[in-house]
This record gives structure tokens, C-alpha cells and sequence, in this order.
């Protein structure tokens, strides 16, 4: 995406950094920073209130009117962390590693060959493929789920986080079809023919020409699939109950109150949140075009 | 234009020589595509013919002697059950309502984040984390931190407010039991605006503005710029936001089994079809009311697709 000001000297696009138009009133032009910047405060104090109960004691985190000044402690950590019920959220977070990692791993191997073959050297009727993999993430999941189940259980593999691995890895391969395309799509067709025509091997194009441009495309993909694998909650709660448990399903532990546990609640919420918080920023610029599939950059 | 698609047809066209290398050309294009799509047909295609077969049998894991041939038994049952309907009229609702707020919301403050003022990139950045956090911890953080009536935030601010002014008996609204609906409209319109934001900016950002100066220096006024040449062009995006917006919140599920476990009249079909499935192991009807989803969902992205082609000709100019 473009929205970083100042960036390079494309013509026909806004580079918003240089004169802004005209001599607008400076005073509304100020408002409206303030405005965005009180706007901004909302959508995030949700998130620092979160922050800060996290850091309270049990009894602090749960007043009314709320104790903004407290001392801080990281008791609730501690308790998520299973300090006095014994209940450990790791081998949870493991398995979400493990389904995340392993389904973006497996999806990066699909879809990478995939996306070369619709976009570089494309097939014929190459958008009706591309529709094919949209109309896929249009039917509701929750239609196949059953079938898949009855499966998982046939073969003895309910509560296994390899086989919730390779559900994880057919959920994302077709948004990681339409990301790598348009990713793939924006390699000059010069440049590969300039390659070929240097006498360039097919292996030797790949690694010299495509990869390096490509290279941050793949990695904004592979971050966005990993995201997806994290959250998901349905098909782990359905298919996985105590081995298998991802980290969204042990949340769901947290659905009815216990007495005072909010500063607990916030932890867990907080530390589960981490990893996509990371990797939601690392990949932030190309999140939107990760997001909306490589149609918007 | 920065939507991705473009025409690349020329391409793709086969160079012009005997039939047979053409042929091994063909395949040679089509190898690296076939194993991920033979692995999407087999894992998505395949369960919802069997969803199609088990929606006409009767089949209840709690009573399996009784397993058979059912018809449209569970058709019929899906149509006039008044949860079905209901659960249908909710999705309908929940999505409607997050979709349109969030897409309005999203346009006014990207509009916001497209002008330059100090510390642009910090609330760019600052709007973006709540789309970052994991939608069970953001339902969680919801419903624990912020609604509950005690000690939620909600009502500790009004406490504290009302107490600046020296009242001791404020309102403590239970938030969630009196308005389960729009509690959870308003944790998804919070998670779902930063995504509208950022492809509208997008958008905004890929205004050719060029012509929009030479409009202005013609004498157009801010509203005409906006009427004849923002809107069109963010049209587009809107729609694609819609679409995209749509696709994915049509299918929550997290928030509605955290913050009201499908209660008080807030069960929307994805919930309301686990529930059918997993606690009652109705698996006949499940599937019945599995197949209606996805005739509908059919129905709407023929709808949506017709839209996303269009941005596919726009591109191929």
C-alpha cells in the first residue's frame, strides 16, 4: 500500500508530503488533527485499558469507579500462567505455534507454485481459477465442518493438531493464491525477459530476478495466513478438546466470570494477542493488500 | 488505479506452433498450479457434497439405530423451526449493521488520516491494533473489562463522572442483558473500522491528484471535486470493503459465543448450526440448515462476484 507520505516520485499518485493544496484555514485544518487524534485515543483505550487491568491486583483491576493510579504488579500474569491453579496456558500456546507455523508453512508451498502459474507464466482461463479460490472463502465454514468431524473422527484424528494443521492450511491457501498473485503480478514482464534473453536459467531466474522482488510480498503472506491460524476458534473448538487445545479455545475457559479474575482475563487476552500484535505490525504496510486479497495496494 | 488485476492475457497466449508442444506447454503450465488446487477442491469442496448427502438422512448421534433416509424432513424442519428463523434475521442484522457502521466510520476517519498533521503515523498506528487483537481476547476484553455492569469500564466512568458532579447514585446499565445485540455489533464496528480505514485510505491515497488540482484550478468547488471525482473513485473500494467485510463477518462466530453464548435472542446461523451439531448431535438437521446457508451465500456472491469483475475490466483497460 501507498500511504506512507513522501514516498518516491510516482506521478499520477499522491505524494502528499511536498505542498499541501492550496493555503487551507489553518485553524479548521488544526481541529480535524485534534479530531483524528481524539478519534485515534478512542479505538485504542479499549486496548490500553486492557494493558493497564493486566497490571493491577485482582482486587484493584475490578472497582468502580475504576483505580486508574495503582500500583502495578504482575500477579495477573502470574495467575494466567497457572501460579496457584496449576492449569498452564504453554502447551495451548504451543499448539497454536505449532497449527500456525506448520499450515503457513504448507500454504506458502501450495500457493507459491500456484500463484506463479497464474500470474507469470499464467494458464488459460486463469481468472476463472482466480474465482474459483475467491468463491471457496465466500461459502460459510461453518457448512463444513460437520463432514469434517465425521472424518477427523473415522480416522481416529479428532484432537490432533496436525490434521486442525492441514484444515488450517486449506482455510488460507486461496487468500495466499490471490496475495502471491498480485504480488507476482507486479514483476515487470521485462525484467524476466531480460533475463531470459542474458541466457538466464529458469532456477536462476527464480532466485536472482523474481525472489528478490518478491520477497517481501511472501513474507506479508505468510505473516497474514499465520494470523488467520491464531485466531481461529470454530474449527479448533469442534475439532480439538484437551491435548490438541489451541490458545483461542483455552480463552474460551475465560467465558464465565470467576469471581475476580479480570486482571487475569486482560493477561491472557494481552499475551494470547501478542504474537498477532507483532506480526500485524511487522506486516503492516502490505496488511491491506494482504487483507483485501491483492486487490487494494 | 492500484486495484492488483490486471489484464496479462497477452501474455498467456500460446505461441503458434505444432499442436503437440503446445499441448506439453499446456501441462507444463498447469503443473504447479494443479496441487494446490486439487487440495482446496478435495478439503472444501468435498465436505459440503457430504453436508448435501447428510441434510436428506436422518441422523441424530444420540439415537444412532434410527439413522436413515429422511427427505426433506429436515428441510421442513430447518424452515420452521423458529430458532432457524430467528438466527437467520440476526446474521441478516449483525451483518448489515457492522458492515454499514464500520464502512461509514472507516471513510470518515480515513478521510481524517489523509490529511497531514503532526503525529499522522501514530494514529494511523493506534487505529490499527484493534484489528490485531485475537477476536476471543477482544470479546473477552468486551465483555469482562467494558460491559460488565460492576466493574466494567463503562460504568466506572459514568460513576466517576457522575461523582465530579456530586451524585451518588449513577445509572449502571447492565449493558450486555439490556441490549445483547448491539454489545455485540459494537466490539465487532471497534475490530472491524480500523479494516475499512485502511482500504479506504488506500483508496484515498490513490486519487490521481493531478487532475483533481487542474479541477480546482478550473474553478470546482470542494463539493463538485468530491461528487465527480472522489466519489467515483472510492466507489470502488467501498464496494470492495463491503464485499470483504461482509464475506468475513457473516461468519463470526467468536463474539457471539463470548460475550452472550448465543443467548437473549443474539444466536446468528453459524452459532446457532454449531449448536445444533455439537450439543444436540442433530447431524441431519445441521447439515439441512448448513445447505440453506450456502444457497444463500450463493445467491449473494453471485451478487458480489459480478462486482469484484468489474474491478478485475476496470483494471484490464
Amino acid at each position: 500500500m501507498t500511504s506512507t507520505p513522501d514516498v518516491g516520485p510516482v506521478p499520477a499518485t499522491r505524494t502528499s508530503g511536498g505542498k499541501e493544496r492550496k493555503t487551507r484555514k489553518p485553524r479548521a485544518g488544526a481541529m480535524l488533527g485534534v479530531l483524528a487524534w481524539l478519534v485515534g485515543l478512542v479505538f485504542i483505550t479499549p486496548i490500553l485499558w486492557m494493558v493497564l487491568t493486566s497490571l493491577h491486583s485482582e482486587s484493584d483491576a475490578a472497582t468502580n469507579p475504576p483505580s486508574v493510579a495503582a500500583p502495578l504488579t504482575l500477579e495477573g500474569y502470574k495467575e494466567f500462567f497457572g501460579a496457584s491453579s496449576g492449569a498452564s496456558p504453554w502447551p495451548s500456546l504451543a499448539n497454536s505455534m505449532t497449527a500456525s507455523l506448520v499450515s503457513t508453512a504448507l500454504v506458502l508451498i501450495l500457493a507459491l507454485p500456484a500463484a506463479y502459474a497464474l500470474s507469470i507464466r499464467p494458464v488459460r482461463k486463469w481468472t476463472d481459477v482466480m474465482f474459483f479460490f475467491l468463491s471457496t472463502k465466500m461459502l460459510p465454514v461453518v457448512a463444513g465442518l460437520l463432514p469434517l468431524y465425521l472424518f477427523a473422527q473415522q480416522v481416529g484424528l479428532l484432537d490432533n493438531i496436525w490434521l486442525l494443521s492441514i484444515f488450517y492450511t486449506a482455510m488460507n491457501v486461496p487468500i495466499a493464491v490471490w496475495m502471491l498473485r498480485s504480488f507476482l503480478a507486479e514483476v515487470p514482464v521485462e525484467m524476466l525477459e531480460a533475463a531470459s534473453m542474458d541466457g538466464a536459467g529458469f532456477i536462476r531466474t527464480l532466485k536472482d530476478v523474481l525472489a528478490p522482488v518478491v520477497m517481501p510480498g511472501i513474507a506479508a503472506t505468510a505473516l497474514i495466513c499465520f494470523i488467520f491460524s491464531w485466531n481461529e476458534l470454530l474449527f479448533a473448538r469442534v475439532l480439538t478438546a484437551t491435548v490438541a487445545q489451541t490458545a483461542p479455545v483455552f480463552l474460551t475457559g475465560f467465558v464465565t466470570s470467576q469471581g475476580l479474575f479480570l486482571a487475569k482475563v486482560c493477561a491472557a487476552s494481552l499475551v494470547v494477542s501478542l504474537p498477532v500484535l507483532i506480526a500485524g505490525f511487522a506486516a503492516q504496510d502490505k496488511l491491506v493488500q494482504g487483507l483485501s486479497m491483492g486487490a487494494v495496494k | 488505479m492500484s486495484v492488483a488485476v490486471e489484464n496479462r492475457k497477452d501474455t498467456a497466449e500460446p505461441q503458434p506452433k505444432s499442436r503437440n508442444k503446445e499441448k506439453s506447454s499446456d501441462w507444463s503450465r498447469r503443473a504447479p498450479l494443479l496441487p494446490a488446487l486439487i487440495f482446496t477442491i478435495v478439503l472444501t469442496q468435498l465436505p459440503f457434497i457430504a453436508t448435501l448427502v447428510i441434510s436428506f438422512m436422518n441422523w441424530n448421534a444420540y439415537y444412532p439405530d434410527e439413522r436413515g433416509f429422511a427427505g426433506l424432513d429436515n428441510f421442513r424442519r430447518v424452515f420452521t423451526d423458529e430458532n432457524m428463523r430467528q438466527s437467520v434475521i440476526t446474521t441478516i442484522v449483525l451483518t448489515a449493521t457492522v458492515v454499514i457502521v464500520s464502512l461509514v466510520l472507516g471513510m470518515m476517519i480515513a478521510l481524517l488520516l489523509d490529511r497531514k498533521f503532526r503525529g499522522r503515523g501514530v494514529v494511523r498506528t493506534m487505529m490499527i491494533a484493534p484489528f490485531l487483537v485475537v477476536p476471543v481476547a477482544a470479546a473477552l476484553l468486551w465483555k469482562h473489562a467494558l460491559y460488565n455492569p460492576e466493574y466494567g469500564l463503562f460504568n466506572g466512568l459514568i460513576t466517576a463522572i457522575w461523582k465530579l458532579f456530586g451524585s451518588d447514585n449513577p445509572p449502571q446499565p447492565d449493558w450486555i442483558s439490556e441490549a445483547p445485540l448491539v454489545s455485540i455489533e459494537v466490539s465487532l464496528i471497534w475490530q472491524w473500522t480500523p479494516f475499512m480505514m485502511l482500504i479506504l485510505l488506500a483508496g484515498l491515497q490513490s486519487r490521481p491528484l493531478d487532475v483533481v488540482e487542474a479541477a480546482e484550478i478550473d474553478g470546482a468547488s470542494k463539493w463538485q471535486i468530491f461528487r465527480y471525482m472522489t466519489f467515483p473513485h472510492m466507489r470502488q473500494y467501498l464496494e470492495l470493503g463491503a464485499l470483504l467485510g461482509s464475506i468475513y463477518v457473516v461468519q463470526t462466530f467468536d463474539a457471539v459465543f463470548v460475550i452472550t453464548s448465543g443467548g437473549l435472542g443474539t444466536a446468528n446461523l453459524p452459532f446457532t448450526i454449531y449448536q445444533t451439531f455439537y450439543s444436540e448431535q442433530d447431524y441431519g438437521r445441521a447439515s439441512a440448515a448448513g445447505v440453506v446457508v450456502v444457497l444463500g451465500t450463493i445467491l449473494i456472491a453471485t451478487f458480489a462476484l459480478r462486482t469484484v469483475s468489474t474491478l478485475f475490466k476496470e483494471e484490464g483497460r
